[in-house]
């Protein structure tokens, strides 16, 4: 077992709670540490307590007059109408008691991983209580309050003075992250996600690539709606793969939503647990590649939190610990204890069963469109590297 | 909405004696597509495009060539027959006149002067702006009756599951008989919105099923 990989965990994670009905629900994050300490590929050594951001981290983000409105509707002090201006208290981001401390809590989580791999005390570190990838400047969005992956890399910037890869395989567009860092040349953002033609947030297209100084440095690719393991694992190792060679980052963050799966009942996508063992497996290459090994995970969306998001986020744990080669059966201890409080039949066993769903009907189709969105959104550093190699053909 | 809401103000401008050669420098720095010719008194007497510029630009086999003629005056090639509006003209209508004359740019005159400038790209924006898609959002499609009264049936529902709207489309079906209402929707779970709307009979039309509609 691994002893340079830490997991930033604390059972306050699930104080993040809007209310019972609401589709983000944090116990999907206390299911997966279950899942893996009934494994025994867990140790207590492994697990960190996450400490909780500061105001003035919180700050290098968001607005000072957002984070008081936050520390007032937590305590209900914000009247409703300036609160649905902060985007507090909607349907997607309900006001809860303590909201501040419980967001603070999510960003600290990612900030105490960061500071664990650029410390040199890990090489890699897992914060699945962040990912909070739609939170803007001023205001809350898509369940959402505080970006702590926005945080993270500004601090990043600010603390360790290093480039930062991030890298979004959430089913919705990673809007909060691209926007915080649009016009910034040292932060590469990279979106793979549903479309967002009817799929929240609606942005994410392939010309969003940056502005004035970042131009060229934010990547998205939107793919379309049904897409399956094949296409989607193609287009995300040929982005993935490009982007790194093309930005040579110090460091790589990833957002590791698990809400593509065929089960995720808010999008549309038709993964299966095959993409998730090797979303974090190509990432953990990379890193090794090109940044010493510097990469640090966040969790994200996840909305089926029994059947898929268990199992795909453990499976960035085992990746890390290089002890993914498991398949069979899920330990039998964590199913009996929460089979009965789980509203469907949990899956017995590490990877779907083949076939999960029955076939899509317009599968090529949307295979070639993927492909050739693939080639739009790379286009610009394809070309470049054309020339590079046109010029200059020794180097290879 | 109307034109004096989305015209960019100041106009780059020059005037009838400025040379070709300049008109090259300036298009090229502030990276614009159309210089509008005014007088002394700022009246719109011309128009230069860059396809103008380009037409009167030697060609890259002979840059070294006639460099003479790029010292003429800008009169020399510019348009006169120039078609201006009004900053209180509605947006939709200048739309209509960019398609009907297939011009790229609308200089914007108010007595007698220039005081604005309308591109093919700020309506463009200006539509995105519209539609809402700048905003996050998830998309519904429905498909209704067309009857009066059903756009207000169906808001009604959503705005019980107090999630704003952020813009609203409407457009024919096919079968004139029913309309494609097109909602964006400040949420990201719009499963309650659209169980509501197939609750109350509505077809949605999007999300959907493998295979259909994308």
């Amino acid at each position: 077992m691994k002893k340079d990989c830490v997991f930033i965990y604390s059972e306050d994670f699930l104080q993040y709670k809007f209310h019972d009905a609401h589709p983000f629900n944090q116990l999907r994050v206390k299911l997966t540490y279950d899942l893996l300490r009934a494994m025994n590929a867990l140790e207590d050594e492994q697990i960190i307590k996450p400490r909780i951001a500061t105001d003035e981290e919180l700050a290098l983000i968001h607005d000072q007059t957002y984070i008081e409105a936050v520390k007032a509707a937590g305590k209900g002090q914000l009247p409703e109408h300036t609160a649905l201006n902060y985007g507090l208290g909607t349907e997607d981001t309900p006001i809860f008691p303590n909201m501040h401390e419980a967001s603070a809590l999510l960003v600290g989580s990612t900030l105490t991983a960061v500071d664990y791999v650029l410390s040199g005390k890990a090489k890699h570190a897992l914060s699945l209580g962040g990912g909070l990838h739609h939170g803007f400047r001023g205001k809350a969005s898509g369940f959402c309050v505080y970006n702590d992956s926005a945080v993270a890399i500004k601090y990043i910037q600010e603390k360790y003075g290093l480039r930062v890869l991030y890298v979004d395989t959430d089913a919705h567009h990673g809007d909060g992250v691209q926007w915080a860092f649009y016009d910034d040349p040292n932060v590469c953002t990279f979106s793979i996600h549903e479309t967002g033609r009817y799929l929240f947030p609606g942005t994410g297209n392939i010309n969003e690539r940056g502005h004035g100084a970042g131009y060229g440095y934010s990547f998205n690719i939107p793919v379309d709606a049904f897409t399956e393991d094949e296409s989607w694992l193609d287009a995300y190792t040929q982005a993935f793969r490009e982007i790194a060679d093309f930005f040579r980052p110090d460091v790589i963050l990833t957002q590791n939503g698990a809400d593509a799966h065929y089960y995720d009942p808010l999008t549309h996508l038709s993964l299966t647990m095959k993409a998730y063992r090797e979303i974090p497996k190509l990432a953990h290459q990379i890193a090794h590649e090109y940044c010493d090994g510097r990469w640090i995970a966040v969790g994200g969306g996840g909305y089926d939190i029994w059947r898929v998001v268990p199992r795909a986020w453990a499976l960035i744990w085992l990746e890390m610990t290089e002890q993914s080669n498991i398949s069979g059966d899920l330990p039998e201890s964590w199913l009996k204890k929460w089979q009965a409080l789980s509203p469907v039949p949990l899956p017995r066993e590490w990877d779907d069963p083949e076939p999960l769903y029955p076939p899509i009907p317009r599968k090529a189709e949307i295979t070639e469109k993927n492909g050739q969105t693939v080639e739009k959104a790379l286009y610009l550093i394809r070309s470049q590297r054309q020339q590079t190699t046109d010029t200059n053909p020794t180097i290879l | 909405m109307i034109v004096e809401q989305i015209m960019k103000t100041p106009v780059i401008t020059m005037q009838p004696t400025n040379t070709i050669a300049e008109a090259i420098q300036l298009v090229r720095q502030r990276r614009i597509r159309h210089i509008p010719i005014v007088d002394e008194e700022n009246r719109v007497v011309g128009i230069v495009t860059d396809r103008d510029i380009r037409d009167a630009s030697p060609s890259i086999f002979q840059i070294h060539e006639h460099l003479e003629d790029l010292q003429k005056p800008i009169s020399a090639i510019m348009k006169t027959d120039v078609i201006v509006g009004h900053p209180l003209d509605f947006v939709e209508e200048v739309a209509a006149l960019f398609y009907e004359h297939k011009i790229s740019c609308l200089p914007i005159v108010k007595d007698g002067k220039l005081v604005g400038i309308v591109t093919e790209t700020d309506l463009l924006y200006t539509l995105i702006q519209l539609t809402g898609a700048h905003q996050p959002g998830s998309q519904i499609e429905i498909k209704v009756p067309n009857e009066s009264g059903m756009l207000s049936k169906a808001s009604a529902i959503i705005a019980k599951r107090n999630a704003n709207i952020s813009s609203v489309l409407l457009y024919p079906d096919e079968d004139e008989n029913y309309q494609i209402l097109v909602f964006r929707v400040q949420t990201m779970n719009p499963i309650g919105i659209i169980n509501d709307l197939k609750n109350a009979g509505y077809t949605v039309l999007w999300p959907n099923l493998p295979g259909g509609s994308s």
